[in-house]
């Protein structure tokens, strides 16, 4: 590219207030297939979007990454083409790009601090992501860095999702021998079960862990850690200096109201894992079996209620509602999930909320009875606490239910470990770089921290993955570990 | 992969599996169940342990074709293998440690299965065993030798007189219950309507009964909430919370209901099976 170039490129990208937007399938279309919505950037507009980036100097986008990539430098690469550059910096820090660039809420991190934003929009950081990662891939078999040689260390991380995976693959670079250990039959744990093929497309969680099995990290599935080894057995038996649990949020949470077993109600991790994990939106091809009525209500405001939604739609239901006791300003949701949900056909149900389920005299769901509310005073979480309105119940007419309210902590693993510190909730018991309560034993993610987000548990991997290798390599010592009362 | 080592039809339609799993069979215990997927496009389908050799490092299951999966699983040879072979799933319970050392079993059809390893179990400890096993008919009552070794007193009932008492186990648990309660319970495993009659039975007695829930499942690791059962005013996984659980307060109206919610998808799963294999 010549200085006059750049110059030009510069100048346009400085003019440009709104970010270049990413062709999707149609609403019509895509609410009726599995498909991945948006296609993503061409190198064109990947270069044309990246230009967009003035390349400040403090670049505050850094700090909002939990993983820590240097945003400014992988932008640069597309800059100027350097299409491999911009994948190989992106990894240095990330092993998961095509998974952050799809689901990460940029909005409330690195795009949030974007300089560009303050007028106009800020650059599409997560796009321009998502573009290198599958660029990457369109180029064939991905490029493996060098890893630092063996240490002779043995770490195990327990539970294959984006925590535990991040944590492999930084303890992988490092020279740690890896072994992530799996109770399902496959990787990814939300990335697979939860996080829908239009959203996520399977072969990209695929693709990632084939990446991580090239820096050498070993993968055991139907592995139910616990049940099948004690921590203490795995430290004893099979030479384990160190653990990582990430078992995250799997024990889905119900409303407690009447009707809540009638057969039609599922718990949203029940409806997406038929659908996601056990494929069975295909019924012609695998046999799990799913079933969604003529009208499906979710229950909830957040992601995994916009993906259930959108996953009933796909799976043949006439109408969906998303039923919630806020408005939509307080959603928990993605903007982008929400946008998407409304522009396929869900119907919002705002200020609503379902008291009990209805059942036929076979047992199966045939309306839901709510309640409206309005917002009054906020709550502890700073949110208008909604309020129910005397005497304005009615029944929505539906024949499916799903319940998309959240998740509390798997106890199978703490259940089995009684050292293991945990608080009311069940929730593990983890310091700022996630030391538990036994020495040597790591945890980080939802299962620490109670539902949050994909991102959020990878940086908890990465800040795990630093404090074992500064356990087992570093200056850290027995007895440094925290006491826990 | 999990290799079959061996294979016995011990009635019609009903096979017992020896699978190669050696993680699994060091650990699991009675009343502990697996999970198990054929190959890639399979479901993952429960079954409760019936036997395992820690040495030998397997695990034996037994199982009806009944549908898709099971047909299939039931056409696999000694060498084949499994693609998933999940375990141990489940609490285990002690049960223990009561005031009178004696303890009723009953099992009904494939029930029996499950019933041995307990029975086994409790015989070891010294409880003395009363087993009370039926079946519709002599030819597919399993287990009856092996069933009878662990039992001080075994009552064989089938509902077409053709082996044993003709009539249904509750009408032998009854009469036992009749003579005498001094048992430190009840322990029934089968068909859900044969667990609730002989919960509702047992209940004026005053013994505590335990039974062991065969609902649908897709994780079983506490993950999907399908195998929830009413406890009372509770809501229990069959998954984590048991399989076996006291049965006084389970809603068991409301279980049976639960086990149809896939019936027509099953259905089609099994004819277009059927239809591949040309069958």
């Amino acid at each position: 590219m010549t200085e006059e170039e750049r110059k030009r490129r510069k100048r346009e990208g400085l003019q440009l207030l709104e970010k270049i937007s990413m062709p999707e399938q149609e609403p019509e279309v895509r609410a009726r297939n599995f498909k991945e919505v948006p296609h993503g950037y061409t190198a064109e507009m990947a270069v044309e979007e990246a230009w967009r980036c003035i390349q400040c100097k403090n670049s505050p986008c850094v700090q909002g990454c939990p993983v820590e990539i240097d945003i400014p430098a992988f932008i640069r690469a597309i800059q100027e083409e350097n299409f491999q550059e911009s994948v190989d910096v992106i990894k240095r820090t990330n092993a998961l790009p095509a998974v952050c660039g799809r689901v990460c809420p940029q909005e409330e991190q690195c795009e949030k601090l974007c300089v560009r934003g303050k007028k106009g929009m800020p650059v599409a950081i997560g796009r321009l992501e998502r573009f290198a990662a599958d660029w990457e891939a369109e180029q064939g078999e991905a490029k493996v860095p060098e890893t630092a040689p063996p240490n002779g260390h043995k770490v195990a991380v327990i539970g294959c999702g984006p925590g535990g995976m991040t944590c492999a693959g930084d303890l992988a670079l490092l020279g740690y021998e890896v072994h992530v250990y799996e109770a399902f039959h496959a990787s990814g744990g939300v990335l697979r079960y939860g996080i829908p093929e239009f959203r996520l497309p399977k072969d990209i969680v695929d693709r990632e862990t084939h990446y991580l099995e090239q820096l050498g990290v070993h993968f055991h599935y139907n592995m139910v850690i616990g049940n099948v080894w004690t921590l203490e057995e795995m430290r004893e038996e099979e030479g384990f200096e160190a653990f990582y649990i990430g078992t995250g949020a799997g024990l889905p949470w119900f409303m407690k109201i009447e009707g809540e077993n009638l057969n039609g109600v599922y718990s949203a991790n029940e409806f997406l894992t038929r659908a996601n994990l056990m494929r069975a939106y295909d019924p012609d091809n695998y046999d799990t079996p799913t079933w969604v009525g003529e009208n499906t209500a979710v229950v909830g405001g957040g992601n995994v209620a916009m993906d259930s939604a959108r996953t009933a739609l796909r799976l043949g239901a006439e109408n969906v509602y998303i039923v919630y006791r806020r408005s939509w300003e307080q959603m928990p949701a993605r903007d982008e999930e929400m946008e998407h949900a409304r522009e396929e056909g869900v119907d919002f149900r705002l200020l609503q909320n379902p008291i009990a389920i209805l059942g036929d005299e076979k047992g199966w769901v045939k309306g839901v009875k709510c309640i409206k509310m309005e917002l009054g005073e906020p709550d502890a979480s700073g949110r208008r606490r909604p309020v129910p309105i005397e005497g304005s119940e009615f029944v929505l007419d539906i024949d499916c239910f799903i319940v998309a309210i959240g998740n509390g902590p798997n106890p199978l693993l703490p259940d089995a470990t009684p050292e293991l510190k945990v608080n009311k909730w069940g929730n593990i018991t983890a310091d700022e770089i996630g030391r538990t309560s036994i020495p040597g034993v790591f945890a980080g993610g939802d299962i620490v921290t109670g539902a949050a987000t994909v991102i959020e548990a990878m940086g908890a991997g990465k800040i795990a993955a630093r404090g074992i290798h500064d356990y087992l390599d570093g200056d850290m010592s027995e007895t440094d570990w925290p006491a826990f009362e | 992969m999990f290799e079959i080592v061996s294979t016995e039809e011990l009635g019609p339609r009903i096979k017992r599996f020896e699978i190669k799993a050696p993680l699994v069979a060091r650990k699991i215990k009675p009343g502990q169940f697996i999970m198990l997927r054929i190959d890639d496009n399979g479901e993952r389908i429960p079954l409760t342990m019936v036997d395992h050799d820690a040495e030998a490092g397997t695990v034996t299951i037994i199982f009806e074709e009944v549908g898709k999966t099971t047909i299939q699983l039931g056409k696999l040879k000694t060498g084949d293998e499994l693609l998933d072979f999940i375990g141990p799933l489940g609490a285990y319970h002690d049960m223990t440690g009561g005031e009178h050392g004696r303890v009723i079993g009953v099992g009904g059809g494939i029930g029996n299965a499950p019933l041995l390893p307990k029975v086994s179990e409790f015989h070891e400890q010294g409880l003395e065993v009363t087993g009370i096993i039926g079946a519709r008919s002599k030819e597919i009552l399993i287990l009856e030798d092996e069933i009878k070794a662990a039992c001080d007193t075994l009552h064989i009932c089938t509902d077409d007189g053709s082996h044993g008492h003709h009539g249904f186990v509750s009408d032998v648990l009854k009469q036992l219950l009749d003579e005498s309660t001094d048992y430190d319970f009840v322990l029934a495993i089968g068909p859900p309507i044969m667990m609730k009659v002989c919960r509702d039975l047992v209940k004026p007695y005053g013994v505590p009964c335990y039974v062991s829930l065969n609902t649908i499942m897709v994780d079983g690791t506490g993950m999907c909430g399908s195998c929830r059962v009413s406890v009372g005013d509770e809501v229990k996984f069959a998954c984590v919370d048991g399989p076996e659980m006291r049965g006084e307060e389970i809603d068991f109206e409301e279980m049976m209901a639960r086990q149809r919610r896939y019936v027509d998808e099953e259905q089609c799963a099994l004819e277009r099976y059927l239809k591949e294999v040309g069958e």
